[in-house]
């Protein structure tokens, strides 16, 4: 064989071009920018021009009550998500699975379709739904009970009642489609042993479903965390833009692009990506560790 | 062990794709332009323009034509691209950032405008190309969009002088005198006479939380200014804004004014009340007019406005303020500058431009010089001078014999004072009641923090 053609064949080298187009892109579309995202948030940014300014945009952070704002927004939205995203789903798709369910694919459809939709469309529609003006649905509603209009979007809880509605209106179906799959791959025998050592219908999820639907149930947590946390654009179209009374839907991001792109400080809106980043990964690897999904201090093989 | 550098791995590819899916979000909201045309001949020098107001842009495009029927020898092509305000200057903002895909020529909002006029200003100079028409325009609406060393980078738009907006008809119907108010005292007491004479249901004024014209209002009648003008520390615990904060709080109080739907009045949801007869004035710059004009549920509101001055907490005091504009910039990314910003120049600040700035947009024109030019500004043939129950101009007339226009600055410090303001000041004060004192402190300590 020739050179050329050895090298061509050569079992050696053959893994490495497969992987290279998932390397490179990894490189450019998320090494690069990270790396340089690090380095920008201990600069100032100005159009064209940068200087380094050491920690001070960290420093800044620590006293800036909007990024305060922005932080417990988005980890208390993350939690809620959470708390509604993850048994809802998990017991809507037992139900799917369950006999007792007539035309489940119509139902699965139901479900799925909000999440094809845009998250500018679904957002404008439910800004529509939520609005103060006397014709917002809400506010029809609230005629129909004799109650005067109310301005939903200008009160905290009210507003976030929209916000997690939106969120659970486009989700619920992907995280149950989720949970189906994981119920499919649990084998039938172990239910019937169940059943023979007489367990009620409670036992079987609690000591069957449950245990062994916990690898989709990580990876739905894991995920919703980063949905959670990284959540920007509900916000921005709820309340039509960035700026939503007294910041009750402010996120990390939309602070981020506040920061970088309304008010052109790049740098410290770089500071604030890497400690989404850090509190991310923090939260994950807690939960990850929590769940055993990652072991620490134990060597498996 | 690999088990767990896997899901190391894994997870770190998951948080980095979670960054990537918000660019991809970003990217969806920033969708196509709502409208693009392209004017002039093919053989003339090609710009590209955005804005972010559709008028402006059959405005720009009028000028591409009688530039291009006198300058033969300089013949242009524009293409126009308006986008809605936000995702225009987020897009500018970005491509002048990364240094490619910016216009060549483009529209910024006054409140924006100090955004890019900071270190290594990616404008281009046009002190020069303005030099002709320095001295017919007024110098404060030049001066806001220049750098700190004076260089112009912007073309003025429109001096947006406050006035009052009535509802003449609904005054009428309750046989109330508006014309007779002077000062805010006067004005408050008329609120009473109509809240009684209506039972409540049509409110004087509608306050906004979501806009801070009538503190700019308030600073200019006592000459104060929030942003201590350029090169200043802002101060935003001043008499004249604590004095409006209180009396807005009275007034909602009182039942006399409503809060603005969807936080200020030039808003869809406010557009609605205001059609409805359900507000019965309000102040507002003069460019106001054009929203009158330019949608549906307001047409029906022919003949029924008038327009007075605003007024005054003392009597004497200035009793309006420019507020709002467009900055009309060329980029550092224009292959040839000089001749847009020759274009530019000679399409806002020239006769002819003017003429079309107050026809087409029904804006009050930077050369005073013309205001008083009967011929000018009194032509039936100019939709505003008919809608309205008073020639426009001859408000602004009155407030140009009385000097009673005042400024307010917009610099570098502006952004942060009106984002405060209009999330959480104003909500707190006029929404929640909360005291005013603390408010403007409140507002004081996080803008000073802001900016440390």
């Amino acid at each position: 064989m020739s050179k050329a053609k050895k090298l061509l064949y050569s079992q050696k080298i053959a893994p490495y071009v497969f992987v290279l187009p998932y390397i490179l892109s990894l490189l450019i579309f998320w090494l690069y920018p990270l790396v340089t995202g690090i380095l920008m948030s201990f600069q100032n940014v100005t159009f064209g021009g940068k200087e380094w300014v050491g920690t001070a945009h960290y420093a800044k952070l620590l006293q800036d009550k909007f990024f305060g704002i922005a932080v417990s927004n988005s980890v208390e939205y993350m939690v809620l998500t959470l708390v509604l995203l993850i048994p809802i789903p998990m017991l809507l798709a037992v139900l799917m699975e369950s006999r007792l369910t007539k035309a489940k694919g119509v139902w699965k459809l139901i479900m799925y379709i909000p999440a094809l939709t845009s998250v500018v469309i679904s957002g404008l529609l439910f800004r529509l739904m939520f609005s103060e003006g006397d014709n917002g649905q809400m506010n029809v509603i609230l005629h129909m009970f004799g109650q005067p209009s109310f301005a939903w979007l200008k009160t905290k809880w009210t507003a976030w009642v929209g916000l997690l509605l939106l969120c659970m209106w486009r989700w619920t179906g992907v995280n149950m489609l989720y949970f189906v799959a994981g119920l499919k791959s649990i084998d039938n025998s172990v239910y019937e042993s169940g059943e023979i050592d007489g367990a009620n219908g409670w036992q079987k999820f609690r000591y069957i479903t449950l245990p062994l639907l916990k690898p989709t149930t990580v990876y739905v947590v894991t995920i919703s965390v980063f949905a959670g946390l990284s959540m920007f654009l509900e916000s921005f179209m709820l309340w039509n833009g960035n700026s939503s009374p007294k910041n009750i839907g402010l996120t990390i991001v939309g602070y981020l692009y506040k920061r970088g792109i309304e008010k052109n400080d790049m740098g410290y809106a770089c500071a604030v990506g890497v400690v989404l980043m850090i509190i991310a990964l923090v939260i994950n690897f807690i939960q990850l560790i929590a769940t055993g999904t990652i072991k620490v201090g134990k060597k498996e093989d | 062990m690999n088990k767990k550098w896997l899901a190391m791995l894994l997870t770190g590819a998951m948080v980095a794709s979670m960054g990537t899916a918000v660019m991809a979000e970003e990217a969806e909201t920033e969708g196509a332009p709502t409208a693009v045309t392209t004017v002039g001949p093919d053989d003339g020098t090609h710009f590209e323009l955005w804005t972010f107001v559709d008028l402006h842009s059959n405005f720009y495009a009028n000028m591409v034509n009688e530039w291009n029927e006198a300058n033969p020898d300089k013949q242009v092509q524009i293409t126009f691209s308006t986008y809605p305000y936000g995702d225009m200057h987020n897009k500018l903002m970005m491509s002048l950032q990364a240094g490619s895909g910016a216009p060549d020529i483009c529209d910024i909002e006054i409140g924006q405008f100090p955004n890019y006029t900071g270190a290594d200003c990616p404008l281009y100079d046009l002190t020069a190309a303005l030099a002709p028409y320095e001295d017919t325009m007024v110098t404060s609406r030049l001066d806001v969009y220049s750098k700190e060393d004076g260089s112009r980078v912007g073309v003025p738009t429109h001096v947006g002088a406050t006035v009052m907006y009535w509802n003449a008809e609904i005054f009428e119907q309750y046989a109330l005198d508006y014309k007779s108010v002077k000062t805010w005292d006067d004005y408050t007491a008329l609120g009473q006479q109509l809240k009684e004479a209506s039972n409540g249901e049509v409110y004087l004024t509608a306050v906004d939380t979501g806009g801070v014209d009538w503190m700019w209002i308030a600073m200019a009648e006592y000459g104060d200014d929030w942003t201590g003008g350029p090169g200043g520390e802002p101060n935003v615990q001043l008499d004249s804004v604590q004095k409006m904060l209180e009396m807005q709080q009275q007034w909602l109080n009182d039942g006399i004014a409503m809060i603005a739907t969807d936080g200020h009045t030039d808003t869809d949801g406010c557009r609605v009340p205001i059609s409805e007869g359900k507000i019965a004035s309000f102040p507002k710059a003069m460019w106001y007019m054009s929203r009158f004009t330019g949608y549906e549920a307001m047409k029906t509101l022919e003949g029924k406005y008038d327009i007075t001055t605003c007024p005054v907490f003392e009597e004497g005091q200035k009793c309006s303020v420019g507020v709002g504009g467009t900055g009309t910039v060329v980029t550092n990314e224009c292959e040839n500058p000089e001749l847009a910003a020759e274009w530019l120049a000679w399409a806002k600040c020239s006769e002819a431009g003017q003429k079309h700035i107050w026809n087409d947009l029904g804006f009050d024109v930077c050369n005073t010089a013309f205001w008083s030019d009967e011929e000018f500004a009194y032509d039936e043939s100019n939709i505003y001078n008919t809608f309205f129950r008073v020639k426009p101009y001859e408000v602004l007339n009155q407030l140009a014999e009385a000097d009673a226009i005042g400024t307010v600055y917009t610099t570098s410090v502006s952004p942060t004072i009106n984002d405060y303001f209009c999330t959480t000041v104003l909500n707190n004060v006029l929404e929640d009641g909360m005291d005013v004192a603390e408010a403007l402190q409140d507002a004081q300590d996080t803008i000073e923090m802001e900016l440390m």
